[in-house]
């Protein structure tokens, strides 16, 4: 899957680039690179390709390599295309405790796929994260910015079904609300 | 001016100056191995965590011990403060881990690697490590790219010193590769396949520890004892052409810049004088090189022992040792 | 019924508001404290109220906030850690997500005594949602005149932003979240210098915990005084506790200082004890990165003292039959829990989170898991528990930061107290092994 659509950011939301490179201090633009790169990740179909990392770098005037090098740090960034729903399910020790190792084989069956894989109708990718912070509602998924918590597989059904009829590109972004 | 001790032996050296550079005025089995330190390349150190040290003493103002070993080539020295180094089985224990943790991922390709007989590596794993190795599992490897004509990265071989990248940042005008990715899987790229082309790209190879960097000019001509290393120095627009000429016979088959006997280049070279000059006529020819250090490059001899050399050795020690207080009788020293 | 001093309000409907929030005696903190109080004044109630870091060090925050650098001409800055990442913890979740506006109340006073002129809360990535709810919280404070220029008709100004992270435990590390909102890798700093000297741009800079900031609030309207009274020496004040495992009612509680452990897991107003009937097996008091403990251990001390949640406590009889509070991520393992499983996924984490700078951390991360992986997989032998608990060793103490030793002391707890269960998963033949973990 590449993107035809030309890499660029959209008025809307370059004028939100703007906005948030303004809160760091002259000559510290290089600040607003993680939240820049979010609006990519965002607009950009869910992934950041080499073109979107290299348009991320010269909105802020700094060199590609600096950008892939906090791109391939960070795990909520994908470097590679992902599918319309990615599921992000947790598996450390609160979650692990309470039955997320049945949650992922279930995902798995259900969707027929392994872990890091995506549906062959590109719809979902299934992914095991580390600790989301949600350990007293384990276990639980993330998908885009919304927490699913205490999850049962009756509640993983119905989840997959929902995002399948809404049929929407997930995002941690839901709004370009911001401050400043 | 602080006056710092490190292994019972004391030593005068200006504030700031750090305990592996004070240790480094003294000379000998006090100096730490240093893997990702470079005197000359800013911000590096603090990464490999050969260099740890005990700090027993803090300063004389402030008499407590630090809680941790501490890296010797980013703690500054303090007036008073006492250093153990050798002398610490904290230390020797901690170092040996960190050579096996080093080597856990590390290919055992020395036979093939241009790099052996003058591998920092090599020589900490001769000095501080453990014969044979704990892990079972197989080694992490990465595919070996050619970044540009001249160099080849063996990502494999790679300990994450990131001295070449402090290279790119500060010797040459855009730096195009850096540490990708993150913890074990951290590499050094380009990230997609470029060429690092700059006049200065070469001096990567000189820093790099180990087999990581190497010259693609100078691959598998021949294993380094078996060349005759020779000052040089040319006139040069670009850098200060002062260079070692590695020799077999009448050929040049590398050049390098100079490295001291910490295996640091203190002046370094463009890649003109490093990779379009491999004839002997380009060059002034000073003299032979004497390796000063470990590594089996040193064991082939082809100079005769030079005994003024030797003399003078002596007698810088007994220098240092003139000033020396006896150490107190303790378990560890 | 104890004290609650952040969580007061937090049934009230609408409390996310500022309206309902200032309702409830919202910004008191930061009327009093620009209007009466000199900023080193500020500082002086924070040390007395005995407040110690709530992310996980237990460093004492009034001196933490007298170490900043008051004699260099640059800006100086406040940075809140809302990194939460450690295993166990979700307790800044959850004030963040419903009482917003203490945390802001808290980083106007807390920037006030510091002299900040520019705050950030520095929050992880996958709290994406609260980065919307912290920014209307804000947009409200800005719109009622408590953040942007000359606050409350005063000479101070601030200006306050939430810059969101990516995924990166090791952004909670102070000086690695000073670097990713510079816009780098989450590097840990080599120290010296302190933030407190060159953090942030190289400025002054103090890097607080969410709950931390928050605790401000309280200490600047009651008196530190107050606060200190609050708690058992020099473990002072409420502190959130987020409860997780096989308890029968997970969730944040705030305790006073000095409750029982056993109160703590068995009172219904807090754990409400086992789920299922069954029995207690062990706990991590502290997030991962705290030793282990079995059951004798966490309920009494080696001495037969009843434990209580205090820092000191808790700590008692050091890293043999002790563990830490950290940062209050209280994990829970009834009678039926694999320690060694468990244990993995702790492993699994830490070297998932390694930021990879330096070589011990990197590299022994990584070891730890496989020889865990294949402990679990009827591969393992004896030797290797031996080589975990010398792996262990030498991490700690040996890395850049504290992520080596938050590696090395899960796995060295578990060894000393559940030994037993090593040796058995290393002598089981791979047929008898749920492969439950195979796949993941």
């Amino acid at each position: 899957m590449t993107d035809n659509t030309t890499i660029v950011f959209s008025p809307d939301t370059l004028a939100v680039a703007k906005k948030i490179i303004a809160r760091y201090p002259e000559g510290r633009q290089k600040s607003a690179l993680i939240p820049i790169l979010h609006l990519a990740q965002a607009e950009f179909n869910g992934w950041l390709s080499p073109e979107a990392m290299d348009y991320v770098a010269s909105i802020l005037n700094i060199k590609p390599i600096e950008v892939y090098e906090v791109v391939t740090f960070y795990s909520m960034f994908n470097t590679k295309p992902v599918g319309k729903c990615l599921l992000e399910v947790c598996q450390t020790s609160s979650c692990w405790l309470r039955g997320s190792n049945e949650i992922i084989d279930h995902l798995k069956k259900k969707l027929n796929i392994n872990v890091g894989e995506t549906t062959a109708d590109g719809m979902f990718t299934l992914k095991t994260v580390e600790c989301l912070g949600s350990c007293g509602t384990a276990p639980m998924l993330q998908c885009g910015a919304d927490f699913h918590e205490n999850l049962t597989i009756e509640k993983v059904d119905s989840l997959l079904e929902k995002l399948k009829n809404k049929n929407e590109r997930s995002t941690y972004l839901k709004s370009l609300n911001v401050n400043g | 001016m602080a006056k710092v001790t490190i292994d019972g032996i004391e030593v005068e050296v200006p504030d700031g100056t750090t305990i592996l550079n004070a240790a480094r005025q003294i000379g000998g089995e006090v100096v730490p191995p240093a893997m990702c330190y470079y005197t000359s390349l800013k911000e590096t150190g603090g990464k490999c965590r050969v260099c740890l040290v005990k700090v027993t003493q803090g300063s004389a103002k402030d008499p407590r011990p630090m809680p941790k070993l501490v890296a010797s080539c980013r703690t500054p020295v303090a007036d008073g403060m006492v250093v153990q180094n050798v002398t610490s089985p904290d230390v020797l224990e901690a170092r040996k881990g960190v050579v096996e943790f080093l080597l856990l991922n590390h290919p055992l390709d020395c036979p093939i690697c241009d790099q052996a007989g003058e591998c920092d590596l090599q020589d900490l794993s001769y000095e501080h490590g453990t014969e044979g190795t704990r892990t079972e599992f197989e080694r992490r490897t990465f595919d070996k790219i050619d970044i540009g004509d001249k160099i080849k990265l063996h990502m494999t071989r790679c300990i994450l010193c990131y001295r070449c990248v402090f290279v790119a940042d500060q010797l040459t005008p855009e730096r195009v590769h850096g540490v990708l990715n993150r913890g074990d899987r951290s590499e050094i790229s380009t990230y997609i396949e470029k060429a690092v082309d700059n006049d200065f790209s070469g001096n990567m190879i000189d820093v790099c520890p180990v087999g990581a960097l190497t010259d693609r000019t100078f691959r598998f001509k021949s294993r380094v004892w078996f060349t005759k290393p020779m000052d040089a120095h040319r006139q040069c627009s670009k850098c200060c052409g002062k260079v070692v000429l590695w020799m077999k016979g009448n050929e040049v088959l590398r050049v390098t810049g100079r490295k001291d006997q910490y295996g640091e280049v203190k002046e370094f070279i463009c890649n003109e004088c490093r990779f379009e000059h491999k004839n002997t006529a380009d060059w002034t020819i000073e003299g032979p090189r004497h390796i000063n250090r470990h590594s089996v490059i040193s064991q082939n001899h082809y100079e005769k022992i030079d005994l003024q050399n030797l003399k003078r050795e002596v007698e810088r020690q007994i220098v240092f040792q003139k000033g020396r207080q006896l150490p107190e009788a303790s378990p560890n020293s | 019924m104890g004290r609650k001093l952040l969580l007061e309000h937090i049934n009230e409907p609408g409390i996310q508001s500022f309206k309902v929030y200032r309702q409830k005696g919202g910004y008191a903190s930061v009327e009093k404290a620009l209007k009466t109080m000199t900023p080193d004044a500020v500082t002086e109630e924070v040390k007395k109220s005995g407040l110690r870091g709530r992310g996980g060090a237990g460093f004492p925050a009034g001196m933490k906030w007298s170490f900043i650098d008051k004699k260099s001409d640059k800006p100086r800055y406040l940075v809140c850690n809302a990194d939460e990442s450690e295993p166990g913890t979700f307790k800044d979740r959850y004030l963040m997500e419903h009482i917003p506006h203490i945390l802001v109340e808290g980083m106007i006073t807390s920037s006030y005594a510091l002299g900040a002129k520019t705050s950030f809360i520095y929050i992880r990535g996958e709290y994406m949602y609260i980065v919307r709810i912290l920014e209307k919280a804000i947009d409200e404070a800005y719109a009622n005149g408590f953040l942007g220029k000359n606050i409350l008709g005063t000479d101070y100004s601030l200006d306050l932003y939430v810059h969101p992270g990516a995924g990166a435990y090791i952004c909670g590390e102070e000086t690695a979240l000073l670097e990713s909102l510079e816009g780098k890798r989450g590097n840990p700093r080599l120290k010296p210098p302190f933030p407190a000297v060159a953090g942030l741009y190289a400025c002054p800079t103090v890097v607080n915990n969410v709950e931390t900031i928050a605790a401000v609030v309280p200490i600047v309207n009651n008196g530190g005084e107050e606060y200190a009274k609050i708690g058992v020496g020099k473990s002072t004040g409420t502190k959130l506790i987020s409860a997780s495992g096989h308890i029968n009612k997970p969730g944040v509680y705030e305790i006073e200082l000095g409750l029982p452990v056993e109160e703590f897991i068995y009172s219904e107003e807090y754990c409400g004890g086992i789920w299922k009937g069954r029995k207690l097996k062990a706990v991590v008091a502290g997030g991962s990165s705290v030793p282990i403990l079995p059951t004798d251990l966490i309920l009494k001390t080696a001495k037969g003292e009843p434990r209580l949640m205090t820092y000191e406590s808790l700590s008692d009889g050091g890293f043999v039959s002790g563990t830490m509070l950290g940062s209050g991520g209280f994990i829970v393992m009834d009678e039926t829990t694999n320690i060694v499983k468990n244990l993995y996924t702790f492993s699994r984490f830490y070297h998932h989170e390694s930021c990879g700078q330096c070589s011990p951390c990197r590299e022994g991360t990584a070891w730890l898991e496989k020889i865990l992986h294949r402990l679990l997989h009827g591969q393992g032998k004896k030797k290797d528990i031996d080589i975990l608990v010398d792996a262990a060793k030498k991490i700690e103490g040996n890395t850049i930061c504290p992520l080596g030793d938050a590696a090395a002391w899960p796995v060295a707890s578990a060894i000393r107290h559940f030994r037993k269960e090593f040796e058995e998963e290393a002598a089981a033949l791979p047929a008898e092994r749920n492969l439950e973990l195979a796949t993941h």
